[in-house]
């Protein structure tokens, strides 16, 4: 049976737009029709601006008509993470704090996406503040997964993930500080990258931590997240974290590099914990490669057993620091009992942030203490310079590590209700960040179950062309991506 | 026993730049309240800062101009704290290592008299910082509104060593400090906007012991006579605690300069937790030589170097220095105006300056430069050759100084214009002087029984006559020489 529209490629629609097939306009109306018929069980949106939407897409008919198409994502419904900014529509982060908030301005990625053509549709649920593993930490409600609607969509950008198997967007963004890209992307089953630190401008992107978060896409196809990537990337002057890049013409790159790679297996992402039908797929996939005369070499990150711990460290520090700004003064949830402005912070903050918030707020501001910063931070950032230097003594040897995004597919709603036990799921993701390189996550088969796997693999910073060429390798050999999961 | 202060001052100063130090909306004061905002200084979620370079050149002048050490890197650090007029609830500051570190400021103490030189001491500082200025708080009745205007501004905190000893070493050194900043182009130091804000750290000990004793923070000095005067009352008011069995605890206290009195704030153990770690959205800056070096080429000379350099090369008086050195305009049009007339008039152009130039800017309220645009160091040389090569007597120079102020015509011109170039000729000037004495035969009387002053009561119907062209010592001579014929001719 063929997809319905709104489960095509971009580069399909692209196809269909340029030859007139279909317009933008009737595209908008497919993807709200296909939203509005499964949002109720998959809830991946918190807001959705049906007329915005059908406005842009008549502004992409008019252009294309005049011969002014503006390339691959003209015409194409993206939509957002809801802790990306973008003019005169909520601004939420899934947080009580931000119930309310409007963005009076447009984050770069959100500027460039419509610069491209971009019909920007609806707000997508997440964790509270883009904190946890399985959007279940939103104040609005879990977002469910489209494969298996008792389950969790991953996270923090869940819903990101979950509008996109679903069919309710042709592309997402979400963000990702220790996983919130990839791991989604795994346990929905779709394609997920989180670039290098500093090629995505961070302008606009509400700050979980700054020193990790990066802006990214979910596509159905590594060349759509190729072509969502090349929207996306480059240098801001906005962002000082943003690096003067060269930034290359991806989906040209793919088909210029074509291998054969040398690709490492860091032997620390294949330990306990890890479950075996996730395990074998991977192995499968290190199969396929080394038949398509890959390289396979196995590789040490030896303080892997460290990220966990640094990663908590680091990002709660920031974390504890960036959230101090929602205190109920200049916008956002303001306490009705409180007595004065002291009490109006502890009232405000209390009933407007969600208990993971507050725990990683907590033990952030505890980590950045007089008498503790030496023993955590200061110390964290230490390891934190040892992990990123395991990764590129890795690539001395090898041009991607291979590894699973995910220890475990995705897991039933409320399952996981130890804090630590939902941190365990990030095992194989936070390392990415901590070392600041780009990784992305492709399909690479089902569990008995029917639940997707993902494959992780990790690039050389500032590489994606490539990392998306050894991407697509693996793709191009299997039909994972054509799944669809049974909505209809 | 005796007692000795121990004073250090923490300075924070406004940078003058076009935008803020974090954000490109426009920098100043006076404006509708939250006007001067965008969504980085309201800290909107999302948004991240990026630096000013305009403010991190600035402190890095004010660094080499008090001989500082600068950072080869200048980094940034967050200073975590709730308060209603801080956007983000962190102040992005530098903690660990400031941009400027050492250097000093020169002081002149208080001479014997106002018209001697004072001592002069440096007083070390420890550093400078920069880091961006918070709202303000305005309270009312039932509530209180913030306004983000100055939120974002850029801030130099200079801290001083604790080498401070008095109410008035404090005044010297915030003095001297201002005028280097006002020199550096840096800011204008306006204390009423707020430009310049001083806190002191103040404690005593006995005389000779080397320990510092419990300090206290005095905050709120918003005037520099408010920071003498709080400074005073503060070593007072620990004098009378340790005199009378008491003990100092370490606290803030908040100087109220109105009465003249001083309340605690907070004590050590209220003492705030920062929480100081590196801004992960701000990567350092690495400042290299030829940063450092292009900065250096816009340093100007200091107030008392070129006070030092005036007495050298023009010979002037400190009288004249002293004024002339403290307004860099007004200095500048000195030079400009040496450079026409030669090095040798420059007595008689500083003269000029500080007797008609500088009364001029202020009755009119003008500063040296808006002045001098109309009065040019053209015109001022003019005035002086004029009188240097006697085309016109010096007691016409008011006159026709005022007509440069009135009408800013050249001097020559009012001078011909008011008769007052060229001399009167030795014959008429003997008939003016013949029928003063005739006139006035009581002065005559008492000159010729010994009073030699009763001499002056006929020059002023001499001088009147002349309308200015007649030389006072030609005059003098004149009357004398008549006044001796009249003796002989009793």
């Amino acid at each position: 049976m063929a997809d319905p529209i709104s489960l095509k490629s971009i580069a399909e629609l692209g196809a269909l737009l340029e030859a007139k097939a279909i317009s933008a306009v009737e595209l908008a109306q497919a993807v709200i029709a296909r939203t509005q018929a499964v949002e109720g069980r998959v809830h991946a949106f918190n807001s959705r601006d049906e007329s915005g939407a059908l406005a842009a897409a008549a502004a992409s008919d008019a252009r294309r008509a005049a011969g002014q198409a503006r390339g691959p994502l003209d015409g194409i419904p993206v939509g957002l993470k809801d802790v990306i900014a973008a003019a005169g529509q909520p601004l939420t982060a899934s947080s009580r704090m931000l119930a309310n908030f409007v963005s009076p301005y447009d984050a770069t990625v959100t500027a460039r996406l419509k610069e491209a053509g971009a019909v920007l549709w609806g707000r997508l649920n997440c964790d509270e503040f883009a904190m946890g593993s399985s959007t279940e930490n939103s104040a609005f409600g879990p977002t469910a997964n489209p494969w298996d609607l008792a389950r969790v969509p991953g996270g923090s950008s869940g819903g990101s993930a979950a509008a996109l198997a679903a069919g309710e967007a042709c592309a997402t963004l979400g963000s990702d500080t220790g996983g919130s890209i990839r791991q989604p992307a795994a346990l929905c089953g779709v394609v997920g990258l989180k670039p290098t630190y500093g090629l995505v401008s961070r302008y606009g992107l509400i700050a979980f931590a700054s020193s990790l978060d990066q802006i990214g896409p979910f596509a159905r196809t590594v060349e759509d997240a190729a072509t969502v990537l090349g929207a996306i990337a480059g240098h801001d002057p906005l962002d000082s974290t943003s690096f003067h890049a060269e930034v290359p013409d991806y989906r040209a790159e793919l088909k210029r590099r074509t291998g054969p790679w040398r690709l490492g297996i860091p032997k620390e992402y294949f330990g306990e914990g890890l479950d075996p039908a996730v395990g074998a797929a991977v192995e499968q996939a290190i199969a396929y490669y080394r038949a398509q005369g890959c390289e396979i070499k196995p590789v040490s990150l030896p303080h892997t057993p460290y990220c966990l711990d640094t990663y908590y460290i680091i990002a709660t520090a920031e974390a504890s620091s960036n959230l101090a700004r929602f205190d109920g003064v200049r916008y956002g949830h303001r306490s009705k009992f409180a007595t004065d402005a002291v009490d109006l912070y502890f009232k405000s903050r209390a009933e407007g942030f969600g208990a993971e918030v507050k725990r990683r707020i907590i033990l952030g501001t505890y980590v950045l203490s007089s008498g503790y910063y030496d023993a955590y931070y200061l110390r964290a950032q230490k390891v934190r310079t040892l992990i990123r230097q395991d990764f590129l003594n890795a690539y001395r040897e090898v041009d991607a590590l291979l590894t699973p995004t995910s220890p475990v597919p995705a897991f039933k709603l409320g399952e996981k209700s130890d804090p630590l036990a939902l941190y365990l799921c990030d095992i194989y993701t936070i390392g990415v960040n901590l070392a600041g390189l780009p990784a992305v996550s492709v399909p690479c088969g089902f569990t008995p179950g029917g639940l997707p796997i993902g494959l992780q693999l990790i690039g050389q910073p500032f590489q994606e062309a490539n990392l998306l060429a050894i991407a697509q390798a693996y793709e191009r050999g299997h039909d994972w991506v054509l799944r669809r999961p049974a909505l209809d | 026993m005796n007692y000795e202060a121990v004073i250090g001052l923490e300075v924070h100063v406004q940078i003058r730049t076009r935008t803020k130090v974090f954000s490109r909306v426009a920098a100043g004061y006076g404006q509708p309240p939250n006007t001067l905002t965008d969504p980085v200084v309201l800290a909107l979620p999302g948004t991240l800062p990026v630096m000013n370079k305009a403010a991190l050149d600035a402190v890095i002048k004010a660094g080499l101009l008090l001989g500082c050490e600068i950072a080869p890197v200048c980094k940034w650090d967050r200073k975590n704290y709730f308060y209603p007029d801080s956007p983000k609830n962190y102040q992005i500051s530098q903690y660990d290592q400031p941009i400027c570190a050492g250097g000093s400021v020169e002081i002149e103490l208080p001479g014997p008299a106002r018209n001697v030189m004072g001592e002069h001491q440096r007083i070390p500082l420890t550093r400078i910082h920069l880091e961006e200025d918070v709202g303000k708080l305005n309270h009312f009745a039932a509530d209180s509104l913030v306004d983000y205007n100055r939120a974002g501004t850029p801030l130099m905190e200079i801290v001083s060593e604790p080498a401070l000893h008095s109410a008035e070493e404090a005044f010297a050194y915030l003095t001297s400090l201002r005028a280097t900043m006002v020199y550096g182009g840096i800011s204008d130091c306006d204390m009423e906007k707020g430009q310049l804000r001083c806190d002191a750290n103040i404690s005593i000990r006995p005389v000779g012991e080397t320990k510092l004793g419990t300090k206290v923070e005095l905050k709120n000095l918003n005037s520099i006579s408010f920071v003498r005067d709080g400074i005073a009352h503060e070593i007072k008011r620990q004098l009378a605690v340790l005199e009378r069995g008491g003990t100092l605890v370490q606290e803030t206290r908040d100087y109220d300069g109105q009465t003249g009195t001083s309340q605690s704030l907070r004590s050590k153990e209220m003492a705030h937790d920062y929480r100081y770690f590196p801004d992960p959205d701000l990567m350092p800056v690495k400042v290299d030589e030829t940063w450092k070096a292009r900065l250096r080429g816009e340093c100007p000379e200091l107030p008392f170097d070129k006070q030092r350099r005036f007495a050298d090369r023009y010979q002037l008086p400190y009288t004249l220095t002293s004024v002339l050195v403290w307004d860099r305009e007004l200095a500048d049009y000195f030079e400009a105006t040496v450079q026409l007339t030669g090095r040798e008039k420059a007595q008689a152009v500083a003269n000029w300056i500080v007797n008609y130039f500088l009364r001029e800017c202020g009755e009119k309220r003008l500063t040296a430069a808006a002045l001098g645009v109309v009065i040019t160091p053209a015109h001022a040389a003019e005035l002086i050759q004029l009188v240097d090569s006697g085309q016109i007597l010096s007691n016409a120079v008011a006159t026709v100084s005022a007509g440069m102020f009135s009408t800013h015509e050249k001097p020559q011109a009012i001078a011909a214009r008011e008769g007052l170039a060229g001399r009167t000729d030795a014959g008429e000037l003997e008939q003016w002087c013949r029928d003063a004495i005739a006139a006035n035969a009581k002065a005559l009387a008492e000159f010729l029984a010994g009073k030699d002053s009763a001499i002056n009561a006929f020059k002023g119907p001499v001088m009147k006559a002349a309308k200015g062209r007649a030389d006072p010592k030609q005059v003098d001579a004149t009357l004398r020489r008549l006044l001796a014929g009249q003796q002989t001719g009793r």
